[in-house]
């Protein structure tokens, strides 16, 4: 039996189950110190004299610093999506002269212990010069430091005649879109525990996440030392989402505190600066205008767009900016477009990468756009889309555009077959009478959907080792990090494949630096694609050199040999001359030398792989008190090849509890004067239990990829992607007004001044 | 002095041992059982009563230990994830939760874990609208729920495996 496809249970369950995770605040050393952040109380303002004496007297504490102190220190410069590099638009670990949003970090008290730490940060008072904050991302550019625009970055993009285009339809549409701020809040807080090694006279750092390899040249770049000075140690992650693992001013804090008291220390985020000071996302407005031909096929789009990217430029730079830009048209063929992406700094918390970043948002646009126009033309909103979806003969269908550094390129897909599937699936004709049915009853009820095109499988690389020792562990050591999402187990399942063992005696390796020279990490569902080719590269020689070695001692033809369950012998039979998979290593090793039978590959891939699916919504929503209740969720995606479809269902179950959440919950207000007020989990509402449906899932494989032998496309992010566009419209068609929902999240305040307005 | 700083000998009996630790009054129970008593499996999600990663059972009742002192808990009978497992055999609820994928990240899990161990012992009957207001007792960021639901239900039922 395949084990690519099969759903087995995971590997990682049992230390998370028993309570033996090793989480970033699970490690203690012994002499440790612990890291408390102080921390702008102010929006905007000229930091004038810090007093720390008090702090300092404090028994207990060891250490207060400045951004005097570490004034040598450079800014933390952009990982992906590079804009023009403006030093001024990124941040320094501790604020320099002027603060730009509540929670910058102007100082460090370090302490013996964490309450102390708290206490001592108490004692520390900044004077701050307050200015009036730039709060509104869609007001003309003007001065936000001096040097630096407000608007640092205008991303660009187009094709085809759209001028043209919208000379000759005959109808045009204008419509404004707005999708609020948040994020993507992992329920464990970010954190770190740095030591100085002084055998290796390196520093360890445990706690790291996503990204460890480009971290740690970052952080030695910063710092001044050699990468060899330096090593990242992964253990478990409490949630990734995007956020958790970049770059941030504490990690290279802790890393310089360590260096410089040669302790370890410790820094742990409470909650309430996590939520103001762990990157935000989102937050962008949509200015479309759609050329529109008599029939409802779409000419052109013409799309301005704002984020508001809050007060520095992280390590994502414009990257979702970028990825908006280029994924807005979707999987429609709008055969012009361009797109006009202005990047606004604003005084609130930087933002950076959500789950699905740059799809939710543009998705969201172009869903309720579509909506619109199918409502003002009397079409059916499926009949709609089928009209304006890519044909399965254009494919491989390229847009002439970049998207996230590579040309963008659906590598394959049957659009209208899947939405067939969906249509079919829920009875799409039935359901429509029952819901118009109801409606005359009274009740506001409505279907919604919407259409989307993923992407997955980032490149440029990845490199795998897989190992087998004499007495048969296996272990793949890779490059890239495990957030919580199944790694260990997908990457074990694609090696026993091609191997031939038991998945479960296979030990997979990811987010050690001292173990693999180089790796990408874990974003922009590129795992299972890009580690996953590698993992079966690697494996496939492995498993070519563990036959010939059997072949020579059984004197037997290697092309006669096959392995089954971890046992090589002759083709269809199960009894007579065999050897081990560790039998044959040992043998291997006997000839060769060495501690371990090794085999390294790598896999690049310049193009990303474009997997799709549909998100339908039925809501509810109660005419007083304008609440919102999703009755039914469908997600049906295609993902080429699944490899484990009950991680794959898991992740489209938790990306859709997410969508739910920013679509009607979650939400970082600020007041007028630039305080976040959603700083706690009583103000910033994630979905309970309560608020989540069970979602149901179609998962088909009519579209295998064509950038990857094993024809996987990634599943991270398709359970997210169209959640607010597929609700927005099912409560549009609720109230019975299908444009109606231009803003996320749908709040019950908004919502009711809606019907006030249209019932 | 800070207020709440005094130290106290206290001793906390987790999952059947005595752990005999010197703690400030204003040390919260989850404090010192990860860093007084080194035992790191109840997690920590918000510190404000929200969450609930950090729930444990004192006297057989979940309690946020979050929002508990340490110096409140002795004398009473605590029980962590820790103690779930008997020589290493899952619990019938680690058990569903393992084959039903009920989790990912892992981090909630401890506190849903003994949340529903809560439930599970209680011994009348739930149906799903008590187990869905039980459960969104507590967060989680990655299921969606729906496997964490179905894995208590098949215990509750009694499926075995």
């Amino acid at each position: 039996m395949s084990v690519i496809g099969a759903r087995v249970k995971r590997l990682e369950d049992r230390e998370l189950l028993l309570g033996e995770g090793r989480f970033a605040a699970d490690y203690t050393f012994e002499d440790q110190l612990y890291m408390r952040v102080v921390r702008s109380p102010v929006a905007h303002g000229v930091l004038g004299e810090i007093e720390i004496d008090e702090a300092l007297a404090l028994e207990g504490v060891i250490a207060v610093w400045t951004g005097r102190d570490i004034a040598h220190l450079p800014p933390i410069d952009f990982r992906l999506t590079k804009i023009q590099d403006l030093p001024l638009c990124r941040q320094h670990v501790l604020v320099q002269d002027k603060v730009r949003y509540v929670g910058d970090p102007i100082a460090v008290v370090i302490a013996d212990d964490p309450y102390v730490a708290e206490d001592g940060a108490e004692l520390v008072f900044a004077h701050i010069e307050e200015l009036p904050p730039i709060l509104d991302a869609t007001a003309s550019p003007g001065e936000f430091v001096p040097g630096v625009s407000t608007e640092p970055a205008v991303v660009e993009k187009s094709y085809g005649d759209l001028d043209a285009a919208f000379a000759g339809a005959a109808h045009v549409f204008e419509c404004e879109f707005e999708v609020g701020r948040h994020t993507g809040v992992a329920l464990e807080t970010r954190g770190a525990n740095v030591l100085y090694n002084a055998d290796s006279d390196r520093l360890e750092f445990f706690g790291a996440a996503k990204v460890p390899h480009f971290n740690r040249l970052a952080i030695a770049g910063m710092l001044g030392l050699e990468p060899e000075q330096i090593h990242l140690f992964e253990g478990h992650v409490g949630g990734g989402f995007g956020v958790r693992g970049e770059l941030y001013p504490e990690d290279v804090l802790c890393c310089y505190a360590a260096l410089e008291l040669k302790r370890p220390v410790k820094w742990i985020e409470d909650r309430m600066e996590n939520l103001m000071a762990a990157n935000h996302s989102r937050e962008q407005v949509y200015r479309l205008r759609a050329a529109v031909d008599e029939t409802g096929y779409i000419l052109a789009v013409d799309n301005e767009f704002f984020t508001s990217q809050g007060a520095y430029v992280r390590t994502h730079g414009a990257t979702v900016s970028d990825l908006s830009a280029a994924m807005l048209p979707g999987p429609y063929m709008v055969p012009a477009y361009r797109a006009k992406g202005r990047v606004r700094l604003t005084n609130k918390t930087p933002c950076g990468t959500y789950r699905a970043p740059g799809r939710y948002e543009s998705t969201f646009a172009r869903e309720r756009l579509v909506d619109v126009i199918a409502h003002r033309m009397g079409i059916d909103p499926v009949e709609m889309r089928r009209r304006n979806l890519i044909p399965p003969e254009l494919m491989p269908y390229s847009r002439g555009i970049a998207n996230h550094g590579t040309p963008l390129v659906y590598d394959s897909g049957d659009y209208a077959k899947l939405l067939d599937r969906l249509m079919d699936y829920i009875g799409y004709d039935d359901l429509r009478a029952e819901l118009a049915a109801r409606r005359a009853q009274g009740e506001l009820v409505g279907l919604g959907l919407g259409y989307f095109v993923e992407k997955s499988g980032l490149g440029p690389y990845d490199d795998v080792r897989v190992e087998i020792a004499g007495d048969g562990r296996i272990e793949v050591i890779t490059g890239v990090a495990s957030i919580g999402q199944g790694v260990e187990t997908v990457i074990a399942q694609i090696c026993a494949e091609t191997l031939g063992v038991d998945y479960q005696t296979i030990r997979v390796t990811h987010g050690q630096t001292d173990r693999i020279e180089r790796g990408m990490g874990a974003f922009a569902s590129r795992v299972t694609v890009m580690t996953g080719s590698a993992t079966a590269d690697a494996a496939g020689q492995l498993r070519t050199r563990l036959i010939e070695t059997t072949s020579e001692r059984l004197q037997l033809p290697s092309e006669n040999l096959t392995i089954v369950d971890g046992w090589i012998r002759p083709i269809g039979e199960t009894e007579g001359p065999s050897m081990s998979v560790g039998d044959a290593a040992a043998a291997y090793l006997d000839d060769h030398g060495g501690q371990v039978v090794s085999v390294e590959a790598t896999f690049e891939a310049t193009h990303m792989t474009y997997p799709y699916g549909i998100h339908l919504a039925i809501a509810c929503v109660d005419r007083e008190t304008a609440g919102i209740e999703l009755e039914r969720i469908v997600v049906a995606y295609d993902i080429g090849r699944s490899v484990n479809p009950t991680l794959v269902e898991g992740q489209i179950a938790g990306g859709m509890a997410q969508g739910i959440g920013g679509a009607l919950y979650e939400e970082f207000l600020y007041t007028e004067d630039g305080q976040p007020i959603c700083a706690t989990f009583a103000d910033y509402l994630w979905p309970t239990a309560q608020e989540v449906p069970d979602i149901e899932s179609i998962v088909t494989e009519d579209a295998p990829s064509r950038t990857n032998p094993l024809g996987i496309k990634g599943a991270g992010e398709c359970g997210i992607n169209a959640s607010g566009a597929a609700i927005a419209s099912a409560v549009g068609q609720a109230i019975g007004d299908p444009g109606a929902i231009t803003r996320l999240p749908i709040s019950p305040l908004r919502l009711n001044e809606i019907l006030n307005r249209s019932l | 002095m800070t207020t709440g700083s005094a130290k106290h000998e206290i001793r906390l009996n987790i999952n059947g041992v005595d752990h005999d630790v010197i703690v400030d009054a204003r040390r919260t129970l989850v404090d010192a059982v990860r860093d007084k008593c080194g035992m790191t499996g109840t997690h920590i999600g918000c510190e404000h009563g929200v969450c609930g990663a950090c729930t444990i059972l004192i006297d057989d009742e979940p309690v946020r230990s979050c929002l508990m002192f340490a110096v409140q808990a002795q004398g009473r009978k605590i029980r962590t994830v820790e103690g779930l497992a008997i020589d290493g055999e899952y619990s019938p609820l680690q058990q569903a939760f393992h084959d039903h994928h009920a989790l990912q990240c892992g981090f909630c899990t401890p506190g849903m874990l003994m949340l529903s161990t809560w439930l599970v012992e209680r011994g009348t009957p739930v149906d799903d609208e008590e187990l869905r207001e039980v459960v969104a007792s507590n967060l989680c960021r990655c299921t969606g729920y729906q496997n964490i639901l179905k894995a208590v239900r098949s215990v509750l039922d009694g499926d075995k495996p």
